[in-house]
C-alpha cells in the first residue's frame, strides 16, 4: 500500500466509515466468540458452589473470591471422612489439604490427570516426530522425482485422512488386540502417525515445491550426492515448512478423541477422554473439569499464535497459500 | 528427470534418483498400507460375517450381503442419516454465511484486524471433545451461561428450556457449537479468496462506474466461489463423520435425535459389539465419504491451478 501503489489503491480503499463499521462488527463477534473460553478459565478459579450459582458470578474479587480448589481437585483424589477423624488429624501441611478438609475430606493421593497429560505429550510428540520424518522424505520424493502413478499415490495418501475414525477403529481394535498394541503408547503413536502422515506429505510437498531445484543442482554440480544435497540444501530451506507442519501434527494428536476413547482405557489414555470423566461427589466437579480444560488448552493457544501465518495452508492441505 | 537434466544425472554419485525415490516413499506407504488399507480390507471381509468382537471364539458364519440389506432397508438408519444431513446442511449454511461475512469485513483492513482475526481463529484449533465437554456446562439449564444469556435478553426463565435435553432444541444445540467452532475456518479460506482478487479488477469496475453492490455480485462473489466451495466440501466431509464433539455434548440423545451416523456406528460396534454388522455400516459410510473426497480433491486442484 505504499509508494507509487498508494494512488492506485485509493480508488478501492474502503472509507474511514466503512472501516469503523466493519471493525466494530468483527470486534463484537470476536468478543462474543471468546466468552465461552473466558468462562472456562473463570470457572477454574471458582469454588464448586460459586461455579453453579445463579445468577452467574462474573468478576473475580467482586462477585466471588478466587480459589485454587478446582486445581487441587484436578490433581488430587479425595475421600470423605467423619468430623471426629478430621479433628484428630495434625494441621494441614498444604493449601490444597486445607481446602479439602474444609469440605470434610482428605487428600488420599494424586489423581490420574498428570499421567494422562504425560501420555498426551508422549503420544503427540512421538507421532509428530515420526510423521514429519516420514512425510519430509516422501514429500521430497514426490516433489522432485518421477514417481509412477504419482497422482494416484498422493490421492491414496490424502484419502486415508478422509475415513471416519470410528470406521477405522473397528479393525484397528481387532488388529491391536491380536498384536498386543491395545492401550499402549506405541499403538497410539503409530495410529496417529498414519493419520498425520497424509497431512505432512501434502503440506511439505507444497513447501518443497517452492524451493528452487537450481539450489540442489548447483550443489550436485559442486560434487554433492543427491542425499547430501537433500540434507544440506533442501532441509535447511524447508525448515519453516517443517516446523509449521510439525505443529499441525502436534495439534491433531493433542486434540484427538475418537481413537483415544475407543482404543485406550488406562496406561495409554490421553487427556481428551479423561477430562470429561473428572467427577466429583454428587455430579460433575465443574471447577476441576474447567481447570483440566484450561491447562489442556493453553498449549494450543500458544501454537495458534505461532502458526497464524501458516494456518491457512495447514487447514487446506496446502491447497491455498497466501 | 533424466530428459530434463541430462548433464547432472550423469554426474550424480551414490544412489540413483530412482532408488532414493523408493526409499523415501516406501516407509510412508508401508505404514499406510498396514494401518489404513489392511484394516479396510479386513473390514470388508468382516462385513460379510456374523463376527462379534466380544465373542471371538463363536463359530463364524458367512452371511453374504445380509448386513448391507438390513442396513439399507432399516428406517432407523435412514432417520440417523436424516439427522446427519440436517446437521451437515445447517452447519455448512451458517458457517458459510458467517465465515464469508467475517472475511469480507476483515478484508476492509481496519486497524488491528490481524489481532482480531487471530482471536477469532482460536475455537477451531481446540479439541472438539474438550469443546463438547465444556459446552455441556454452558448449556446446563439453570446454572449454565448460555441459558442465562438467553434469558437475560429474552426474558424466558433460564430453567424453562434444556438445550441438550429437549428433542426440538438438541439438534440446534450441536449446530450452534459446531458453527462457533468452525465458522472461523470458512472465514480463513474466504479471506484468502478475497485477497486473491487483484485490485485492478475493482479499479476497472470503478472506472465503469459499477455500484458497490454490482461489484460484489459480479466480481467478489464469483472470484471467491472456488474458495467457498473448498471450505464447504471440507466442512461437509468433516461433519459427515462428526463424532467427538457430539458424543460429548449429547451422545446421540435425547432418545436418538442427535444420533449422527458415526455415533450409531460406535454404538453398534463398541456397545452392542455387532462387529460384522457395523463393519458393513462402516463400508457404506466409507463409500459415501470417498465419493465426497473425490470431488474434494478435484476442487483442490482447481483452486491450486489459479
Amino acid at each position: 500500500m505504499s509508494g507509487a501503489l498508494s494512488t492506485a489503491h485509493s480508488v478501492v480503499a474502503p472509507s474511514g466509515r466503512v472501516k469503523l463499521l466493519a471493525g466494530t462488527i468483527v470486534v463484537l463477534y470476536a468478543l462474543v466468540a471468546i466468552v465461552p473460553l473466558l468462562w472456562i478459565g473463570l470457572t477454574s478459579i471458582k469454588t464448586p458452589p460459586d461455579s453453579i450459582s445463579y445468577p452467574p458470578k462474573v468478576v473475580p474479587f467482586l462477585h466471588f473470591e478466587p480459589s485454587i480448589e478446582g486445581y487441587c481437585n484436578l490433581f488430587n483424589t479425595r475421600s470423605r471422612q467423619t468430623a471426629d477423624y478430621l479433628a484428630s488429624l495434625p494441621p494441614a501441611n498444604s493449601a490444597c489439604e486445607e481446602i479439602t478438609r474444609s469440605r470434610s475430606m482428605v487428600v488420599v493421593g494424586p489423581s490420574n490427570y498428570v499421567p494422562r497429560f504425560v501420555n498426551s505429550l508422549i503420544i503427540a510428540f512421538g507421532s509428530t516426530l515420526l510423521s514429519v520424518g516420514l512425510g519430509t522424505c516422501a514429500a521430497y520424493a514426490f516433489s522432485r522425482f518421477k514417481v509412477p502413478l504419482k497422482d494416484d499415490l498422493l490421492f491414496f495418501i490424502l484419502s486415508t485422512r478422509m475415513m471416519p475414525p470410528i470406521a477405522v477403529a473397528i479393525p484397528i481394535f481387532l488388529m491391536y488386540r491380536e498384536l498386543g498394541l491395545s492401550d499402549t503408547r506405541l499403538g497410539m503413536i503409530l495410529l496417529y502417525t498414519s493419520v498425520n502422515v497424509s497431512l505432512a506429505v501434502w503440506l511439505l510437498k507444497g513447501f518443497i515445491d517452492e524451493i528452487p531445484r537450481e539450489y540442489e543442482e548447483a550443489a550436485m554440480i559442486d560434487g554433492y550426492t543427491r542425499l547430501q544435497a537433500f540434507r544440506k540444501v533442501v532441509l535447511p530451506q524447508a525448515t519453516t515448512g517443517i516446523v509449521a507442519t510439525a505443529i499441525f501434527c502436534l495439534i491433531f494428536a493433542w486434540n484427538e478423541y475418537a481413537f483415544a476413547v475407543l482404543l485406550t482405557s488406562g496406561t495409554a489414555q490421553t487427556a481428551p477422554p479423561f477430562i470429561p470423566i473428572i467427577i466429583g461427589e454428587g455430579g460433575q466437579d465443574w471447577p476441576a473439569v474447567a481447570a483440566g480444560t484450561t491447562l489442556f488448552l493453553i498449549p494450543i493457544l500458544v501454537f495458534t499464535v505461532l502458526l497464524r501465518k501458516h494456518l491457512l495452508r495447514g487447514i487446506t492441505f496446502g491447497a491455498v497459500r497466501k | 528427470m533424466r530428459a530434463a537434466y541430462p548433464p547432472i544425472a550423469h554426474r550424480v554419485r551414490g544412489l540413483s534418483d530412482k532408488a532414493i525415490a523408493w526409499i523415501f516413499i516406501a516407509p510412508t506407504m508401508i505404514l499406510l498400507l498396514a494401518i489404513n488399507l489392511f484394516p479396510l480390507i479386513w473390514t470388508i471381509q468382516l462385513s460379510f460375517t456374523n463376527y462379534r468382537a466380544n465373542r471371538p471364539n463363536a463359530p463364524l458364519r458367512n452371511v453374504g450381503l445380509e448386513h448391507y440389506q438390513t442396513i439399507l432397508s432399516d428406517p432407523e438408519i435412514w432417520q440417523r442419516m436424516q439427522a446427519t444431513a440436517h446437521f451437515v446442511f445447517w452447519t455448512i449454511l451458517l458457517q458459510t454465511v458467517i465465515g464469508f461475512a467475517l472475511a469480507y469485513l476483515i478484508d476492509r483492513k481496519f486497524r488491528g484486524h490481524g489481532f482480531w482475526t487471530t482471536l477469532i481463529l482460536i475455537p477451531m484449533m481446540l479439541s472438539p471433545a474438550v469443546v463438547g465437554n465444556f459446552w455441556t456446562f454452558l448449556y446446563q439449564p439453570q446454572i449454565g451461561l448460555f441459558n442465562y444469556v438467553v434469558s437475560f435478553f429474552s426474558g424466558i426463565p433460564p430453567s424453562s428450556f434444556q438445550m441438550l435435553g429437549d428433542v426440538n432444541l438438541s439438534p440446534w444445540a450441536i449446530i450452534i457449537v459446531d458453527t462457533w467452532m468452525w465458522a472461523p475456518y470458512v472465514m480463513l479460506i474466504c479471506l484468502a479468496g478475497l485477497r486473491s482478487i487483484p485490485d485492478y479488477i475493482y479499479e476497472a469496475a470503478e472506472v465503469d462506474r459499477a455500484s458497490n453492490w454490482r461489484q460484489f455480485i459480479s466480481i467478489t462473489l464469483p472470484m471467491c466461489l472456488p474458495f467457498i466451495m473448498l471450505a464447504v466440501l471440507f466442512r461437509g466431509i468433516e461433519n459427515f463423520k462428526m463424532f467427538d464433539m457430539v458424543n460429548l455434548l449429547t451422545s446421540g440423545g435425547p432418545g436418538s435425535t442427535t444420533e449422527l451416523a458415526s455415533i450409531t456406528l460406535k454404538r453398534a460396534a463398541f456397545e452392542a459389539w455387532r462387529t460384522g454388522y457395523s463393519s458393513a455400516f462402516a463400508i457404506i459410510l466409507f463409500v459415501a465419504v470417498f465419493g465426497l473426497a473425490n470431488i474434494y480433491v478435484k476442487a483442490l486442484n482447481k483452486v491450486k491451478a489459479r
